[in-house]
């Protein structure tokens, strides 16, 4: 079977530094894949090539088998790749509702109209209060976004990327920065995204890692370093030495 | 991923959709006065007239400033575009006022279409700088090809037809008035609902968050081309609305404190809610012709006053202050007081 993602020798130069290295990757339809690696391994040069935020220096990327390399971000997202961020990115002054409810008219297409209303596209509306009842954001749905608590301004960070059913779903370390007493909330969502999508989590917190991901990749500078199964790479002596290691926080 | 939302949440959140889209009580109140107010001040007619024109141009700006956040020094270009469009088409025979709106408008649109390219990128300066450039190429240009403007004297000889052959513009100014004030108040809805769209709705996603936006699906560059062409096209009909009733066009319709004028109303009047540029421009152009009534040669002095105030105590302080002072008549609760007013500005400077 086709790979839904995939990329063949992609790489990324800053100036003399090798950000992204030869990295040949694959994503399985369906996988719950980690990507790991110490703090500058190039995790998130790696997340902004496939999402079409930066261009590569060289390589391929293969989204469902056709090659988007050169795409625009929008271009790739209406093809169904979607990622959060690791630090919000929201309109803080729009409302959860109005914000998802955009978001969802614009997977449908409907969100360049002129004289419609937003309130009158019904599917659109259905999209938004089911995941503002999903993500727990009901009562929180017309407050501004810049106003709620920061725990459920990631929970919007990852509603909003679910909004226009993507099928791969980059997770960039979506509990970071979450108070210990709200990571429970962000741990279940995540454990309960949709079967169907695709999801690459890259993330820092070794439990959400572990508990949730049947493949991990681990990255050191810019390259693939290893690959496997949650065990395998908990029982690699290297793996263990360069990142999971005391003090291995580089 | 077939969830369903709760019914509850599905009918709250229509409702506070339909909500924020629908007609506001003070809508009424700016609306209905309007053409009465000829009838209050018959000696006012041009100021008045002055006034919708002013309003139509500062809701043009507020369509890419205060929705899109594209700031503009330059916004005259299209003003002057549109009434040089109408007033060399009147000056030739062709003096019926709604195809010199129709031309001006078109060519205000077509010259923002094809400008909008070089504001895509870059930062605010940057914009700043090249509409603040585009706005004296198109000055330079007019000046130059003077057989067809008039250059520095002015384009003379335009003959403007009554509008539909009924309604002739008279010396008393009250057809001007209610010309300009329809022309406007048409703009104006038209505007409205583009805001509360999708695409209007997608415009304050751009402006909030241009990155984000782009990961939502968002063509980003060519939603702020079609906002910029729209905005272009209804400051071209304010250009044209001035050409037709003044019955003159003169470079000043291309010189750059026009267009700080109108960023200035935006200023006074506050973006990103439509009504600013309407607030705006009664407030800027009464202030002109009361101060200038006064002191005809330092009107500029208090005005300026006025700018640093606002930009230094920042609108919304000064009417939470206005707010706090009305909390203090009798059966007033202070909190809603004090929040009425800010609901308006959101995007004070």
């Amino acid at each position: 079977m086709t790979p839904v993602l995939e990329t063949i020798d992609l790489s990324r130069r800053f100036g003399g530094l090798t950000a992204t290295d030869h990295v040949s990757f694959s994503l399985e339809r369906g996988a719950r894949h980690a990507l790991i690696g110490p703090n500058g391994a190039g995790k998130t040069t790696f997340i902004n090539l496939l999402t079409g935020a930066l261009r590569p220096s060289g390589g391929q990327i293969r989204l469902a088998g056709e090659d988007v390399t050169r795409l625009a971000p929008d271009r790739r997202v209406k093809r169904g790749l979607s990622r959060t961020f690791q630090i919000n990115q929201l309109f803080p002054e729009m409302t959860p509702l109005q914000a998802l409810a955009l978001a969802a008219a614009e997977a449908r297409g409907t969100g360049a109209a002129w004289f419609s209303s937003i309130a009158a596209d019904e599917p659109a509306l259905a999209r938004a209060a089911e995941l503002l009842d999903r993500f727990g954001l009901a009562e929180f749905m017309d407050e501004p976004t810049s106003r709620l608590p920061y725990g459920r301004q990631r929970l919007l960070e990852i509603a909003l990327s679910l909004a226009g059913h993507p099928e791969v779903l980059l997770l960039d370390e979506p509990a970071a920065g979450v108070p210990e007493e709200e990571r429970a909330d962000i741990l279940k969502i995540v454990a309960a995204l949709p079967e169907e999508v695709t999801i690459l989590l890259i993330e820092h917190d070794m439990d959400l890692v572990f508990s949730f991901a049947e493949r991990i990749t681990v990255m050191v500078n810019g390259a693939i370093f290893a690959a496997g199964t949650p065990a395998e790479i908990e029982a690699d002596r290297r793996v263990r030495e360069v990142y999971l290691g005391e003090g291995g926080d580089e | 991923m077939s969830g369903e939302a709760k019914p509850s949440t599905l009918e709250a959140a229509r409702a506070s959709l339909m909500r924020s889209a629908a007609l506001k009580p003070f809508e009424y109140l700016v609306w209905l006065p309007l053409p009465l107010l000829i009838f209050l001040f018959p000696s006012k007619a041009f100021l008045l007239n002055e006034i919708a024109i002013l309003a139509l141009f500062a809701v043009s700006l507020d369509l890419i400033l205060g929705f899109a956040g594209i700031v503009s020094l330059g916004h005259a270009a299209f003003f002057g575009a549109g009434a040089y469009t109408a007033g060399i088409l009147a000056a030739n025979g062709f003096g019926a006022p709604l195809l010199g709106l129709a031309a001006g408008g078109a060519a205000a649109a077509l010259l923002g279409f094809a400008t909008s390219f070089f504001i895509l990128r870059g930062s605010d300066l940057t914009r700043l700088m090249i509409t603040l450039g585009l706005q004296l190429i198109l000055l330079e240009l007019a000046n130059r090809f003077s057989g067809l403007t008039g250059g520095t004297d002015g384009l003379y000889g335009m003959t403007v037809d009554p509008i539909a052959g009924l309604f002739s513009f008279d010396l008393t100014g009250q057809t001007a008035w209610f010309y300009s004030l329809t022309v406007l108040f048409a703009a104006f809805l038209f505007a409205r609902r583009l805001v509360h769209s999708p695409f209007g709705r997608s415009l304050k996603a751009v402006k909030g968050n241009r990155r984000r936006a782009a990961f939502l699906g968002i063509d980003t560059n060519r939603r702020l081309v079609a906002i910029y062409t729209v905005s272009a096209g209804l400051a071209g009909l304010a250009g044209v609305l001035l050409a037709q009733t003044t019955q003159f066009v003169s470079l000043d319709v291309l010189d750059f404190h026009r267009s700080a004028e109108v960023l200035l109303v935006l200023v006074i009047g506050g973006t990103g809610y439509l009504y600013g540029g309407i607030f705006g421009a009664v407030i800027f152009k009464l202030m002109q012709d009361w101060l200038s009534g006064m002191t005809p040669q330092y009107w500029q002095f208090w005005i300026g006053l006025l700018l640093v105030a606002i930009v230094l105590v920042g609108r919304e302080r000064m009417t939470g202050g206005l707010g706090r002072l009305a909390a203090f008549l009798p059966g007033r609760p202070a909190r809603r007081a004090a929040k009425a007013p800010a609901a308006g500005g959101e995007d004070a400077p």
